[in-house]
């Protein structure tokens, strides 16, 4: 066993860290308020390579390998959970689905430019009655020669006001279809988004899909690898949505404890008594765990094992942990953890969104219940 | 024993539930998002008399006890957790203090105005190294003749922005600590000296105003001194119990509300085939949170028993404050994660629930200071004597 980065990864963290203090921080509080896209953060992120982290070099990407991905989500996360999963919308969900499933052809034509930031990815998924539940999709395909017709309602699509390319999930006749639709496409329109409790530089949007004409050419992988498809984009997302909870949860940490060391109640600072130290010390404890269970997935991933295995079990404690973590570092800092002008309250309402978005706990909870079960052969369904 | 309310605790209940439904919840999500005090609903709240109404007939007060102001805070709370705040901070603490402890003519100038909601009243304790921890306050009062002049600020005070009458906690012996060195004292927002320095922006309660105050040679007659000169700690301390124990009250009608929509939503809401009521994971959040709406729902009115027989009370108002504020919290945060993405969209009324809530552990005294209160008290009955 070795539980220490490699010189790449070390220097790589430093390298985001660096990063994210100089182009991120600086615009977080701001793009929150404001409920701006982090644009240009995304265009700088897009010169050091992070729009292509995981992608391979032959596609412009930077080559990261799955630990190091973990390193760069988490550390934008410390100072802007927006930036973080706007980004990991873009790679793990979007550029990352066309590099597993894409042909050499899909490849060339949207890799590049991704990776570039000239086009970022969406993944529209989520209908108004359909999330979690893949196999209840609405959005139909009809058969158009060698070009197919969309049409449908998707919600919620992440990066929807940003997106120059959307990976949309239809039902077809032999079940689900994925397909590139880029932004121009006729009868694709991104409509309403969503005002959201946290997030609120990450853009939510409806999309509508009228009439809208795709070439068979765009479909990602087979009829029917649609429902297979969109598992691999969650089960990537899952991880990096947890590696935004454990960035949160360290920022959190940081910033309440040293305000403990600054406050002064009865005489002390609140660092003396013994209920803020457990809150912290509780909350460092989680986070730590939250931190070895994610690098080890992280790692296994790297190891080419499958990641399936262990994507619910690690979304599931990463939004727990950011969420139990950030509630104690608001309570740390009283009253001021409430004001808008501190950054905790950001942290807090972000970190919220993490026990929905990418599948709800109680979802993750099933896919975690039918590992255990699976041992016993006992069918175990949502 | 008898648990039921009388005839009429349950008419005053109907009357305000109307109000709170047609009057309130229309405007609820625009204060929310437009950070606007709800003026108008204060101004008919007062006109038809539940400004007032735990204080007496003879003062402008409907007279209904405290029973009756929990109620009027568990039915606004179901609707609208800042207008309860404004009601809390204008009722509970502002006017209660000199409910408590003013003078007939105090009672006349102030309390009857405040009863009809003419004059809004805000309370004046928390300073920037002074919150909970009150030995620590640092706005000064010297005597000058007939006068009083305080000089100092408050931090975080609710209705501070366009409250007109604000009681204020200031040191007038430097020498002697909380007990016996603080006097409380009644001050009018358009007397010369009296800023307000800054309107705090937060997560959640947005339709309040949380106030920043400047108070420089800020003139005060010796007749607006409230309860005895050296004695302000004891006035506020029973008025901070009361308000203990309705924003309990208010809390309870935000958990209630969490268990109303869960199980509106559950009921609609499909998901793999069936609907959500149907899969366990929902079933234990909703009984969970039903099971804590009914405990919390009777410590609060307990309490309210106590007070309106005169019994002590200030252990049992600490615990309905702390345990109202948590299990609002994890009713309402319960009822986020039923609503999944609806739950986190400022569309619907449960984000905003979710970041009101979240302030009912921290303000009014932290849950921390809540369990110390507590904790103290049990210790002192089998002879301990703790310190914070």
């Amino acid at each position: 066993m070795d539980f220490t980065f490699s010189e790449e990864q070390d220097m790589f963290r430093a390298m985001f860290r660096d990063f994210s203090a100089k182009e991120v921080a600086p615009k977080a509080e701001e793009i929150d308020h404001e409920e701006k896209p982090p644009v240009d953060a995304l265009r700088k992120a897009a010169n050091q390579g992070f729009l292509g982290a995981t992608l391979p070099e032959d596609y412009f990407g930077a080559g990261l390998d799955t630990v190091s991905y973990a390193l760069l989500i988490e550390t934008l996360a410390r100072d802007c959970m927006s930036m973080a999963i706007t980004l990991a919308t873009h790679v793990s969900l979007a550029a990352m689905s066309i590099l597993e499933h894409g042909t050499d052809a899909q490849k060339e034509e949207w890799l590049p430019p991704m990776a570039a930031g000239e086009m970022i990815g969406a993944f529209a998924l989520t209908e108004p009655d359909a999330g979690s539940d893949v196999g209840g999709l609405q959005t139909r395909i009809t058969p158009a020669g060698d070009e197919v017709l969309l049409d449908g309602v998707k919600t919620w699509v992440a990066n929807g006001e940003i997106a120059g390319l959307f990976l949309v999930f239809a039902q077809g006749a032999e079940g689900v279809e994925a397909f590139l639709v880029p932004k121009n496409t006729p009868g694709l329109t991104v409509g309403y988004r969503e005002p959201t409790l946290g997030l609120r530089s990450v853009t939510f949007n409806t999309v509508y899909l009228e009439g809208c004409r795709v070439p068979t050419a765009n479909r990602l992988g087979k009829p029917g690898e649609g429902q297979s498809i969109a598992q691999r984009a969650q089960d990537r997302m899952a991880v990096a949505l947890a590696a935004a909870g454990l960035g949160a949860a360290e920022a959190a940490i940081s910033t309440a404890a040293q305000f403990a060391t600054e406050r002064v109640q009865f005489g002390v600072p609140v660092a003396k008594k013994q209920a803020i130290q457990s809150y912290v010390a509780e909350a460092f404890v989680e986070t730590e765990a939250l931190r070895n269970l994610i690098y080890h997935a992280a790692w296994l991933a790297d190891q080419g094992e499958d990641l399936s295995l262990d994507a619910s079990t690690v979304k599931a404690f990463g939004a727990r942990v950011a969420r139990s973590v950030t509630n104690r570092m608001v309570q740390v800092m009283g009253g001021y953890g409430y004001m808008e002008d501190y950054p905790m309250a950001r942290k807090y309402r972000d970190a919220r969104m993490l026990g929905i978005m990418g599948g709800p706990t109680e979802l993750h909870y099933v896919q975690v219940a039918q590992r255990v079960f699976a041992e016993w052969d006992i069918e175990i369904t949502p | 024993m008898d648990f039921t309310f009388s005839p009429e605790h349950t008419a005053l209940r109907r009357l305000i539930r109307e109000f709170a439904e047609n009057e309130v919840a229309p405007i609820a999500a625009e204060l929310d998002r437009e950070h606007e005090v709800p003026h108008e609903v204060m101004r008919k709240l007062g006109k038809i008399g539940l400004l007032g109404v735990c204080f007496p007939q003879e003062y402008g007060g409907m007279g209904a006890g405290e029973a009756g102001y929990c109620i009027l805070m568990e039915e606004l709370g179901r609707i609208c957790t800042s207008t309860a705040t404004n009601v809390g901070a204008h009722i509970g603490i502002g006017a209660m203090a000199i409910h408590l402890d003013g003078t007939p003519e105090q009672k006349r100038k102030y309390l009857v105005p405040l009863a009809r909601g003419e004059k809004i009243a805000a309370f004046g304790l928390t300073e920037a190294n002074a919150g909970s921890d009150a030995a620590n306050i640092r706005t000064r009062a010297v005597r000058e003749g007939d006068s009083w002049i305080l000089d100092g600020g408050k931090v975080f005070i609710t209705n501070g922005g366009y409250a007109d009458v604000i009681t204020i906690m200031a040191v007038t012996d430097p020498t002697l600590g909380a007990r016996g060195g603080v006097t409380a004292f009644i001050a009018e927002s358009q007397w010369p000296g009296f800023k307000v320095a800054r309107e705090e922006d937060k997560m959640g309660i947005r339709g309040t105003s949380t106030a920043e105050l400047v108070f420089e040679e800020l003139r005060v007659p010796h007749e607006n001194v409230l309860g005895k000169v050296g004695e302000g700690f004891v006035t506020f301390m029973k008025s901070l119990d009361m308000g203990r124990l309705t924003l309990g009250a208010a809390c309870l009608g935000g958990a209630q509300a969490a268990v109303e929509w869960s199980v509106r939503w559950a009921k609609a809401r499909k998901q793999f085939g069936a609907e959500l009521a149907h899969k366990q994971s929902i079933q234990w959040m909703i009984a969970d949170m039903a099971t804590e709406v009914e405990a919390l729902r009777s410590l609060v009115y307990r309490v309210a028993w106590m007070v309106d027989t005169g019994q002590p009370f200030t252990q049992l108002a600490a615990m309905c404050k702390m345990y109202g504020s948590e299990v609002a919290s994890r009713a309402i945060d319960m009822a986020l994660q039923i609503h999944g993405g609806l739950g986190c969209s400022r569309d619907f009324p449960i984000d905003r629930a979710f970041r009101d809530a979240r302030i009912a552990e921290i303000f009014e005294g932290t849950n921390e200071i809540q369990r110390i209160v507590i904790a103290t008290n049990i210790f002192r009955e089998h002879g301990v004597r703790i310190r914070p």
